[in-house]
């Protein structure tokens, strides 16, 4: 029985070193937040600047959704 | 810094005038107020009633970091409203060390008149005959112009794309390696230099001096805080240099905002194969080099230096627009067929924005397949051909080319193509998209700081609330911006340190021993814009000119579902 729910799980930038192996199903246990995730693998939290939870921003409060899509990014411009 | 240098391209005479008899003004706000005043609205943007301006910044030939660029404007071919174009590159400085504030390029000769070569030095103008440039690419351009004139020069080029006046030509700016990489991209001002039958200006900065400061001591200071504050941001002094202006392919494609397929889709499944994260891997691959200045003095360091699969040079100033323009939006994911396509753009002097926006209805048309990059780089390549007739339709946008064909999903305001943000996501690039005066334009008032990078605050970009408030407030500051000579992405620092305005005023004051305050850097901006709308309106053009293409109403874009659901009424609360 598979009772893990999955996540898209996407980091970039110069946060890009953090993205897990598994991020395409990347397992989330019910209650988790966008938080919970961010600092169980390691993401420096000083250097995240904006998350994505399926493209809207989000606090790091978010609780996740089993096909949630997620995505870190440290502070980026251009233009 | 106080000469105006008036050439009259027919009688190939030239005359200096004092710029204090205009008033306190450079850069954009020197280059648009010259001609809201001296071109007549109703001109033809090709008759030798308009004019094509050249001045560098405020601040240009300054210590100051990244104050360096210079603003080209004119009646735009393309828009037929006015234009200020804003490039990178040497010539700036050069300029500001003969003491030039602006180069103002008037009437033309006759249609069979030779093509010439300007050459500006401390000796005054010479014209030189261009027989031997005419004709050749922008990069073929270098081993005859060093031969003429020395290699030492700062210098700007027309390729094919100018010489032929097509509506998407640009002006292209020799870069601190000598390369014509840098572009006064938008608004086809190429075509104003090609119709006055100038192939090339060239300036030999040797006879010149540096430029100092009024108050030397207040302008140390000031630069001290400045630099600091660009290298101490993480934006100027990490995401950029290391991933150039590509690092936002993924944030826009994840925030939905990635116009994909000629704008029918949010997000490109294959972003991360054309973002910047890829492109640093394959320039390190290759021996390339991730960071480079497009003009002396800049702490950013944007640019690279692409290299092809043998490790030759390829391109460089490969931007984010360019990537998104020729490859989401065509749906093109192969980066070096990108990057040989950023470099035809330069080599035949076009707009990269323009051209991936043509290319897209060009698809819509069926005369080229989706996502097919190297018929892509066929099609693009036939612009090169003046006597080619589907290259002379190419390169005069996209409009242009859609109702050539009958296609009616062309992305333009004003006539000139939208940028790399879907106006239906970023609601605030939407309404500066609608409300410059410049037509669709992401540089004249970038709301994406606010509605995606969290830089300067947070406005959510689905939401109506607040974005023409937003989108004001930044048009106002990017026309001071643009006027000053510095690189916009200084704003990015601006925009998070709350002494950030205040530290550009005195820059402003002490190079020029003058009180100038905040108030008045913003005042100059509103000034800048208000001679700007006012060309504008005398030119024909009404709020009902202010609005996005329909289908941004009727079609709702994936993933967010949202429409454009401003009306053109509501959008003149944008303007000053």
């Amino acid at each position: 029985m598979d009772d893990e729910a999955h996540i898209e799980f996407r980091c970039f930038a110069t946060l890009g070193g953090y993205q897990p192996e598994n991020a395409d199903r990347f397992p989330v246990v019910p209650g988790e937040t966008a938080g919970d995730v961010i600092r169980r693998v390691g993401l420096p939290l000083d250097e995240v600047n904006t998350v994505f939870v399926n493209g809207r921003q989000a606090l790091m409060s978010q609780r996740l959704e089993p096909g949630d899509r997620i995505g870190v990014f440290p502070k980026v411009g251009g233009g | 810094m106080d000469k105006i240098i008036r050439i009259n391209t027919r009688d190939r005479t030239h005359r200096v005038e004092n710029l204090s008899d205009m008033g306190f003004l450079g850069g954009r706000a020197l280059t648009s107020r010259i001609i809201a005043k001296e071109v007549p609205p109703d001109a033809h943007p090709l008759s030798s009633a308009n004019k094509l301006v050249f001045a560098p910044g405020l601040l240009c030939g300054t210590t100051a970091p990244n104050s360096g660029r210079i603003s080209v404007g004119g009646k735009s071919p393309l828009t037929h409203g006015i234009k200020e174009s804003n490039a990178g590159g040497t010539v700036a400085l050069a300029l500001a060390r003969l003491g030039i504030a602006a180069v103002v390029l008037e009437d033309k000769p006759d249609e069979d008149a030779d093509w010439c070569a300007l050459r500006i030095s401390a000796d005054g103008v010479e014209f030189h005959d261009a027989g031997e440039l005419a004709g050749k690419t922008t990069y073929n351009c270098v081993e005859p112009v060093h031969k003429a004139f020395g290699e030492k020069n700062a210098w700007a080029v027309i390729g094919p794309g100018g010489e032929t006046c097509r509506q998407a030509s640009t002006i292209q700016f020799t870069d601190p390696s000598g390369r014509p990489t840098r572009s006064a991209g938008r608004g086809g001002l190429g075509a104003v230099m090609g119709s006055k039958k100038v192939k090339a200006l060239v300036v030999d900065p040797s006879g010149g001096e540096r430029v100092k400061a009024e108050d030397v001591d207040a302008f140390k200071t000031s630069t001290k805080r400045w630099a600091a504050m660009l290298k101490e941001h993480p934006v100027t002094s990490g995401g950029l240099p290391s991933y150039g202006t590509a690092v936002l392919i993924n944030i826009i494609n994840e925030a939905g905002a990635l116009p994909t397929k000629n704008f029918r889709d949010g997000r490109f499944d294959k972003a991360p194969n054309i973002s910047g994260e890829k492109m640093a891997e394959i320039i390190e691959k290759r021996g390339g080099k991730t960071r480079e200045g497009c003009h002396p003095g800049c702490v950013i360091q944007c640019s690279q230096m692409y290299m092809d699969e043998k490790g030759e040079y390829l391109t460089s100033g490969f931007e984010y627009e360019t990537l998104w323009a020729l490859g989401a939006n065509t749906t093109i994911d192969n980066l070096d067929d990108l990057a040989v396509m950023d470099r035809t753009c330069d080599e035949f002097g076009l707009d990269t924005i323009e051209m991936g926006n043509t290319l897209a209805v060009a698809m819509e048309a069926g005369i080229i397949p989706w996502g097919d990059g190297k018929a892509a780089i066929g099609l693009l390549r036939r612009v090169g051909d003046p006597s080619d007739p589907l290259g002379r339709i190419v390169g005069n946008g996209a409009r242009f080319l859609g109702d050539a064909y009958g296609i009616d999903r062309v992305a333009v305001v004003k006539n000139q193509s939208l940028p790399a943000y879907d106006p239906r996501s970023t609601k605030g690039i939407g309404v500066t998209y609608c409300t410059s005066t410049q037509g669709a334009d992401h540089t004249a008032g970038y709301a994406i700081c606010q509605n995606v990078l969290n830089v300067g605050g947070h406005v959510d970009p689905l939401s109506k609330e607040g974005q023409v408030e937003l989108s004001k407030n930044l048009q106002v500051a990017t026309a001071s911006i643009d006027s000053c000579g510095f690189c916009l992405f200084v704003a990015f620092a601006v925009l998070d340190n709350e002494d950030g305005v205040q530290t550009m005023a005195d820059l402003v004051g002490a190079r020029f021993g003058r009180s100038f305050s905040s108030d008045d850097f913003v005042a100059l901006g509103v000034s800048t814009l208000k001679d700007e709308q006012d060309f504008n309106e005398r030119a024909g053009f009404t709020k009902a000119h202010d609005q996005l293409p329909r289908f941004f109403s009727t079609e709702p874009l994936p993933p967010h579902n949202t429409t454009w659901d401003f009306t053109a009424e509501e959008m003149q609360g944008a303007k000053v």
